[in-house]
Formats: structure tokens, C-alpha cells, sequence
């Protein structure tokens, strides 16, 4: 792990004008961006410590739609009434990160803004249609993830929240590597006010719809229906845990899971 | 709530301050009592401030950390992880280091109550806040029920995990987990075992949730 500086923020604005002075990064649970300092992956000289601003905890709902602080821990979210009641899948989405201890310190904002290929959460803000909020603007979620590790977060912008509107009904299932619980391949189908939306994790280098499946699913919300879906393998990952074709076949199967899960 | 505890270091180890940088400052925080000088870091009989240590290191910062009910005034590289201030500078090694990366769960303590992997946190992060590791949980002669568990179910082999399966189960009394065998093997999935002491870990915990 190489020098830094390390800031504790007390507010949005003051993490915010500490980012933007000293280029460094914000810092959550650490869950992510401490291991990658100590593998020298991320090198920052200023790390701006989060986690003591009051205002970016909480979950509540706002109308038609669940807002979840960006520092609540996945623990938080697995075990909200909120979460469980509105949007049971992503609940469970979110006891199924990593295992408990990851889980009492891992953020959704953490896990939004750092975008690992095979996160969990991306697939949620995906399907669901969810809004990430900054402080600076609203970023709708088919604009937010731009590629491997990217995101359209700007250098001192910060997550403050991110709103899930209520779907009409949701299931997330992966294929989880045994080890990490990471998703060898993930698929959330969510039925939302606008329409199916299907989107897949782990299996490329980022989250991405899965449009074929949607359309398939829009005629007949069945798990046949999107089992019936040939995904090509063209650009999908390949590694010791599994062939692109691999995934290919995972997502049609978990996209149908998914289907018979949500009910 | 204060405790008073012995460190259970041999003589031999070397702590990485030097008595003199103790001494001295532990008499800046007017720390008056008895030092063994073999245990350089020995919980005073009824610490105000129960140790210093310090790292001389340029950028160092100081932090007051509150570990098994006492204060620890620190000065640190803010690189040291809370596991390695745990070892090497507040030397209580009962916290191991498996893998560095989050993944074995060796390194688990409590933090405010709930358990994480000390190895993934900045010990600078936790000023304040109330860690608890293993020799918090109980000492020998008045071992906490998981611990005496532990032993009568023979849950180790190597014992290396130990700790952390114990930092882990201990946690796991107070989250909502079913009453399952395969609950608990859930509920312990952060602490690998290479010795793969898994059967009687899940026998022991069951015992004290009573479910055995
Ligand atoms: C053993 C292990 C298993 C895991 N398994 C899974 C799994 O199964 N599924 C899964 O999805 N994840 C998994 N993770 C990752 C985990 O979910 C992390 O919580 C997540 O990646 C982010 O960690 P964090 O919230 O502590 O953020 P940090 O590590 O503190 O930060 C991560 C990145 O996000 C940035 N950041 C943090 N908060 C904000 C914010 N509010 N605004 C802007 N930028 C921000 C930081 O600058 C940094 O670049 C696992 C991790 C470990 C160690
Ligand atoms: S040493 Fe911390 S989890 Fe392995
Ligand atoms: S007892 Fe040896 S690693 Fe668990």
C-alpha cells in the first residue's frame, strides 16, 4: 500500500471539496477499495473517510419507490422491513453478497460506484430502473454503468442515495462462485411499471440488458419463454470458473429461475 | 465499562516500539503504575489510558482506539490495517492474519457488536467506535460458553482459525439465523477452516444456541 493522506468528512459538501482539492477518493467499508491499495490496483493520496455522514444513511419510502442511503451496509438492506416488504428480491439480493462480515461493512454506494463486473447490486439498479443520486445531479440507471470498473460518476461526486421505483413483482438469481459468492453469472427480471427488464452480471465486462430475453418476455412472462432465449457467447467472459458458452447457457437458465422465483 | 487484562504475550516477543518511546509516552498521559518491562504494552492494574504505542513514521496520526473495554491512545501509519494495530502495535495476537484479503475470516472481531474482518479495515476508520476481539470474549479460567464449546466439541485441529470461527459464532448469537445445521454453515461462511474442522465448529455452536 503506497502514502496517503487520510480526511474524515463530516458532510457531503466537505467530502465533496476534499475530493475535488486533493483528487484522492472517497472511502466507504473499505470492503473493495482496501484490498485493491494493498494489491496496489487503486493508489490514492488522499482517502476521504465517508462513513461518519449522518445524511447518507437510512432507507425510507418515498411514494412509488424505495431510497436507500448510499453508506447502508448490504446487512442493512438484507434486514430493512422497507426493503422486505416493497422489494423482497432485492433484500435477498443483499443477504446474499459475500458472507456476514463483508456484508456488516460493504455500502451499496461502495459497491455501485466501484462497479466490479460480477457485483450483485448493478443487476438490481439495472432492471429496477433505479436512480443514483449524487451531489450533484439524478443519473438514471441505463446511463450510470460505462464499463468494466466505470461508472459516470465524476472524480469528486459522491452517491448520496439511490431510489428503486417498486416493481410490480422481481426475482434476482445467481450462479455464485462458492468461494467470493461473487456472480459467476446473475440475472435479475424485474416486471416494472414501464415494462420487463432483465439484466445480467458477471457474465461480461459489465452490467448490461439483456434486451432479447425482455422482448421474449414481454409477450410471455414464462420461465419457457426466456429459457427458450439463445444468448451468443460473443463477448462474454472467459476464465478459470467458466467458458463464455457457459455463461451464455446460465443466463437463459437463470433468467427463467429468475421468472419462476418472482411468481 | 473498564476491564483489566493481562496481555498473554510471552517474554520473548518483541513489540515493534521500543521501551523507551513506551515509557516515555506513557508518561505523557500520566500512566503511574507498575510496567513489566518484559511486556511492554501490559494493561496497567487501572488504566485511565491503558497503553501507548508509537510509530515514528512521517504522517503518522493519532487516534485513541477502545478494544476490549479499554482505551488505547495510538500514533500510526494510517496504512496499518485494525488487524495489524491489533497484533503488532496493542500486541493481541489471539487475531489472526490468514489471508490479508477478506476472504478467510481469521482476522473477524467485533466492531460496535457486529463482526468484521479486520484485515479489510484502516485501524484510523474505528476511532471511537468499540472493537472486542477474542481475548475480550473470555480469558482462560472464565472462558465464554462458545469458547469452553469449542473445546468440548474438539472444533480445531491447527487451530488457527479459531479465533475468528469463535469471533464469527459468537456474533451469530444475536443475528437472525434459522435453527438449522445448514443455518449455521451459512452463517459461517466468512471463516474457512483449512483443516477442515467444519462438523464439530456446527456441533459446538448448535450446543450453545441450545439447538443441539
Ligand atoms: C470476501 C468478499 C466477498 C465479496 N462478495 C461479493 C458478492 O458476492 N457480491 C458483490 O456484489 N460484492 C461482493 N463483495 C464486494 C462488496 O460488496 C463490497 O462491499 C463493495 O464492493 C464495496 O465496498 P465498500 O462499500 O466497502 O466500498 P469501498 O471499498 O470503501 O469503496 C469502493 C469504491 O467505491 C468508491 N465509493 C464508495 N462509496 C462511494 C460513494 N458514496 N460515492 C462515490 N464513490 C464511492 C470508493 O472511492 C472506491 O473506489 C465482496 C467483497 C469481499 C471482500
Ligand atoms: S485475514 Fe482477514 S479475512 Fe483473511
Ligand atoms: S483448525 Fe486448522 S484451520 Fe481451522
Amino acid at each position: 500500500m503506497y502514502v496517503f493522506e487520510y480526511q474524515r468528512a463530516k458532510s457531503v459538501a466537505d467530502a465533496a471539496a476534499a475530493l475535488a482539492k486533493t483528487g484522492g477518493k472517497a472511502l466507504a467499508g473499505g470492503q473493495s477499495l482496501v484490498g485493491a491499495m494493498k494489491l496496489r490496483l487503486a493508489n490514492p493520496g488522499t482517502l476521504v473517510d465517508i462513513a461518519g455522514i449522518a445524511g447518507l444513511k437510512g432507507i425510507k419510502q418515498e411514494g412509488a419507490a424505495v431510497v436507500i442511503g448510499a453508506m447502508s451496509t448490504h446487512a442493512d438492506v438484507a434486514s430493512s422491513a422497507v426493503v422486505k416488504k416493497a422489494i423482497p428480491a432485492l433484500a435477498a439480493l443483499a443477504e446474499g453478497i459475500g458472507d456476514r462480515q463483508v456484508r456488516n461493512r460493504g455500502t451499496i454506494g461502495g459497491s455501485l460506484a466501484n462497479n466490479d463486473p460480477a457485483a450483485d447490486y448493478p443487476a438490481a439498479v439495472l432492471a429496477l430502473g433505479a436512480t443514483v443520486q449524487t451531489n450533484k445531479r439524478k443519473i438514471a440507471a441505463d446511463e450510470f454503468f460505462k464499463g468494466m470498473y466505470e461508472t459516470a460518476l465524476g472524480a469528486d461526486e459522491i452517491i448520496t442515495a439511490v431510489s428503486f421505483p417498486v416493481p410490480k413483482k422481481a426475482a434476482y438469481v445467481k450462479f455464485p462462485n462458492p468461494a467470493s459468492r461473487f456472480a459467476l453469472v446473475g440475472v435479475f427480471v424485474a416486471q416494472t411499471q414501464s415494462g420487463v427488464r432483465v439484466a445480467v452480471t458477471g457474465a461480461a465486462a459489465h452490467v448490461h440488458r439483456a434486451t432479447a430475453i425482455e422482448n421474449a418476455l414481454a409477450k410471455s412472462f414464462t420461465a419457457d419463454a426466456a429459457k427458450a432465449v439463445k444468448i451468443p457467447a460473443d463477448h462474454l467472459n472467459t476464465d478459470l470458473h467458466g467458458s463464455a458458452e457457459y455463461r451464455a447457457h446460465l443466463v437463459s437458465v437463470l433468467a427463467s429461475r429468475a421468472v419462476t422465483a418472482a411468481g | 465499562m473498564k476491564k483489566s487484562i493481562e496481555s498473554p504475550e510471552p517474554a520473548s516477543r518483541e513489540p515493534r516500539l521500543s521501551r523507551r518511546a513506551f515509557l516515555a509516552s506513557a508518561g505523557t498521559v500520566g500512566v503511574a503504575t507498575v510496567i513489566n518491562p518484559n511486556n511492554l504494552v501490559a494493561q496497567p492494574m487501572n488504566p485511565a489510558a491503558a497503553s501507548v504505542a508509537t510509530d515514528g513514521a512521517e504522517g503518522a496520526v493519532s487516534m485513541t482506539l477502545r478494544i476490549n473495554g479499554n482505551e488505547h491512545r495510538l500514533r500510526l501509519d494510517p496504512r496499518t490495517t485494525l488487524l495489524d494495530c491489533l497484533r503488532e502495535n496493542v500486541v493481541l495476537t489471539g487475531t489472526k492474519k490468514g489471508c490479508d484479503h477478506g476472504q478467510c475470516g481469521a482476522c473477524t472481531v467485533h466492531v460496535n457488536g457486529r463482526r468484521v474482518n479486520s484485515c479489510l479495515s484502516l485501524a484510523v476508520m474505528h476511532a471511537g467506535e468499540e472493537i472486542t476481539t477474542i481475548e475480550g470474549i473470555g480469558q482462560p479460567g472464565a472462558l465464554h460458553p462458545m469458547q469452553s464449546a469449542f473445546v468440548a466439541h474438539d472444533a480445531y485441529q491447527c487451530g488457527y482459525c479459531t479465533c475468528g470461527q469463535i469471533m464469527s459464532a459468537v456474533a451469530l448469537l444475536k443475528e437472525p439465523w434459522g435453527p438449522k445445521d445448514d443455518d449455521v454453515r451459512e452463517a459461517m461462511s466468512g471463516n474457512i477452516c483449512r483443516c477442515g474442522a467444519y462438523p464439530n465448529i456446527v456441533a459446538a455452536i448448535q450446543q450453545v444456541r441450545g439447538k443441539s
